[in-house]
């Protein structure tokens, strides 16, 4: 079970650039649970899984991973309990090194790595048998640098590896984003596929809303460094795009209202 | 003859050298300048440590720990103090030449009768050719160059497996991971940080090793012995490359393309120096060549070269 409670996170305090990139943002997300996050851009959704990674520490409030909170955990600490893909195709594997190797390396995530031979005999049987299963002919290439892969099949690779070790809790920022459609297709199905499989505890951030509500699990919706909207259970099963981009209104018009406000009230008062 | 084995010897002691800056440049795509300064402290440390009495194989075994310690710092500065990459090699190597002083008490140390690693193979080659000099395609070589080159290929062919060896255990594809993809070794839960100081101090202890064995073939070690090397490896290194070839891949390739490419420069600085070339202009040229292949991209590209084993991501 993720617990994230009150985190603020402001980029640049003090300073004419100051971003408040995390506004006390609180939110549990139970075992076995699918949580899509969906927001405008500079919402500050990749700033909430950055704070659950710990790529940074928040400016306040805390982290619990089953009741272990991990808020000053270091990032290579978390990665213990949490899977990771990023957005970035390229950003999750090591391009030069071959597919074995960077799959072997996410096969100790967690686990001490000493001199044992990596690509021992049945690691890569091992690493062939889940490859054949992706269905993407990679089991062939086992020995070509991942840096030859489409951006697709690398994403698809990225996959396993953030899952080979069962995480407590899965991290997905956008991770087919900058994928054809095809390939985003394909990527968005293996990801619903593992999911189900392995029962695992996602926060998924997504633009395409069609993937949000046809997700099982929750929808939260983020504006501003706050989270605006949380459909769970009944709300949840009822929703549809519409009632998506009808939420998405009702936010930015109170954004025009505020503006709007505050052109009128600052002017009496200056 | 005699030139040829002397190239030869000092290529592939050198190429220890080009093995350990292989880790720091290519693995770890790090630019570390430390090398200058560990090299002489290998050569200082072992030249001290012989002329106290201690057997070659522990001497020699020092001047590798000095290294490791001396990149182990660098190390150190850059990950956990934040010093600039080039910056805290600088640092080390700068006060490296104190260090060395120290540990020598002056600034040369002669090694006249002290033992080398290479006393056990020249009795054996004495024994074998029956007197003080190998005749190598009608020319005589003496027995002392013989056993040394002998003993340094041995090293030099040891090493490289062990390193190759390594880099294919999980603690080396991780190291490898890190210098190419800090980000993904931090998500699969490695401290990126203490893999750059083991490869770093690695990287140095096979450089102290350099100078140690440097030390044993000329006799001597120096406190300015060290200098410009980091350039000399780097030069071994770009033409190992384009000796194999843009397309290698594999870090086994790239290791005997290190190797290759100091041995090979050797030889070209014999030869240059046997026409004539003035030894005080060789740093020179050897700058000139590292920075031709660096700031000529056409030129580079048609050799094949990367000159720091391609980009970094995040
Ligand atoms: N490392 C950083 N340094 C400075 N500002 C940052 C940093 N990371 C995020 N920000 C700022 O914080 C705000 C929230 O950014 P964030 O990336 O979380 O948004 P997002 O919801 O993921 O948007 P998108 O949909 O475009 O990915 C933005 O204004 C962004 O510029
Ligand atoms: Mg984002």
């Amino acid at each position: 079970m993720l617990e994230i409670r009150n985190i603020t996170k402001t980029f640049f305090p003090g300073t004419v650039n100051e971003v408040r990139a995390l506004r006390g943002v609180t939110l549990t997300i139970e075992d076995g649970c699918f949580a899509a996050i969906i927001g405008t851009n500079g919402s500050g959704k990749s700033t909430l899984l950055n704070a659950v990674a710990g790529t940074f520490l928040p400016d306040e409030g805390s982290v619990f991973i089953d009741g272990t909170d991990i808020t000053h955990w270091p990032e290579h600490k978390r990665a213990r309990l949490v899977g990771r893909v990023f957005q970035n195709p390229f950003a999750g594997t090591a391009a030069e090194m071959t597919i074995a190797e960077n799959i072997a390396i996410a096969m100790k995530r967690g686990k001490s790595r000493g001199v044992g031979q990596a690509l021992s005999r049945s690691v890569r049987d091992e690493i062939a048998d889940k490859v054949r299963a992706l269905n993407m002919g990679l089991e062939n290439r086992l020995d070509n640098p991942i840096g030859t892969l489409s951006g697709g099949q690398r994403q698809a690779l990225t996959l396993l590896m953030a899952t080979w070790v069962r995480p407590k809790l899965l991290l997905l920022d956008e991770h087919t984003a900058a994928l054809d459609p095809k390939s985003a297709a394909q990527v968005a199905a293996l990801t619903s596929e593992i999911i189900a499989r392995d029962k695992l505890t996602v926060l998924m951030v997504t633009h395409s809303m069609q993937q949000a509500v046809q997700m099982p699990g929750r929808v939260v919706m983020m504006h501003a460094g706050n989270v605006v909207e949380d459909y769970a259970g009944e709300r949840k099963k009822g929703l549809r795009i519409a009632d998506l981009m009808r939420a998405f209104d009702r936010v930015r018009r109170r954004d025009l209202f505020d503006a709007a406000v505050a052109n009128i009230v600052v002017p009496q008062y200056a | 003859m005699t030139l040829v084995v002397g190239a030869f010897t000092m290529g592939l002691i050198l190429s220890l050298l080009a093995l350990g800056m292989f880790i720091s440049f290519r693995v770890l795509r790090f630019c570390d300048i430390t090398v200058d300064g560990s090299l002489a402290l290998g050569a200082a440390t072992t030249a001290v440590l012989l002329s106290a009495g201690v057997p070659p194989w522990a001497a020699s075994l020092g001047g590798f720990a000095a290294g490791f310690l001396a990149g182990f710092t660098t190390g150190i500065l850059h990950t956990f103090f934040k010093v600039q990459e080039l910056l805290s090699g600088i640092l080390v190597m700068t006060a490296l030449y104190s260090v060395n002083l120290r540990v020598m008490g002056k600034s040369n140390v002669p090694l006249i009768d002290t033992p080398t690693l290479a006393d056990l193979p020249e009795k054996l080659v004495k024994k074998l050719a029956g007197g003080d000099s190998v005749s190598i395609a009608g020319w005589p070589v003496p027995a002392r160059d013989v056993a040394m080159l002998a003993t340094v290929t041995l090293l030099v062919f040891a090493t490289a497996l062990l390193l190759q060896l390594f880099l294919k255990t999980n603690l080396g594809t991780t190291m490898r991971a890190a210098g190419e993809n800090p980000q993904m070794i931090r998500a699969q839960g490695v401290d990126n940080r203490w893999m750059q100081v083991f490869g770093l101090a690695v990287s140095n202890a096979l450089v102290g090793l350099s100078g140690a064995m440097l030390a044993q073939y000329q006799g001597f070690a120096d406190v300015q012995m060290g200098i410009g090397m980091m350039v000399w490896g780097l030069a071994s290194i770009i033409i190992g490359d384009a000796l194999i070839g843009k397309n290698a891949r594999g870090t086994g390739l790239l290791i005997v393309g290190a190797i290759m490419g100091t041995i090979l420069f050797r030889l070209l600085i014999a030869i240059a120096l046997r026409w004539g070339l003035n030894p005080n202009d060789l740093k020179l040229v050897t700058a000139l060549f590292v920075f031709v292949a660096l700031v000529v991209p056409t030129f580079a590209a048609k050799l094949g070269i990367r000159i720091f084993g391609g980009r970094r991501n995040a």
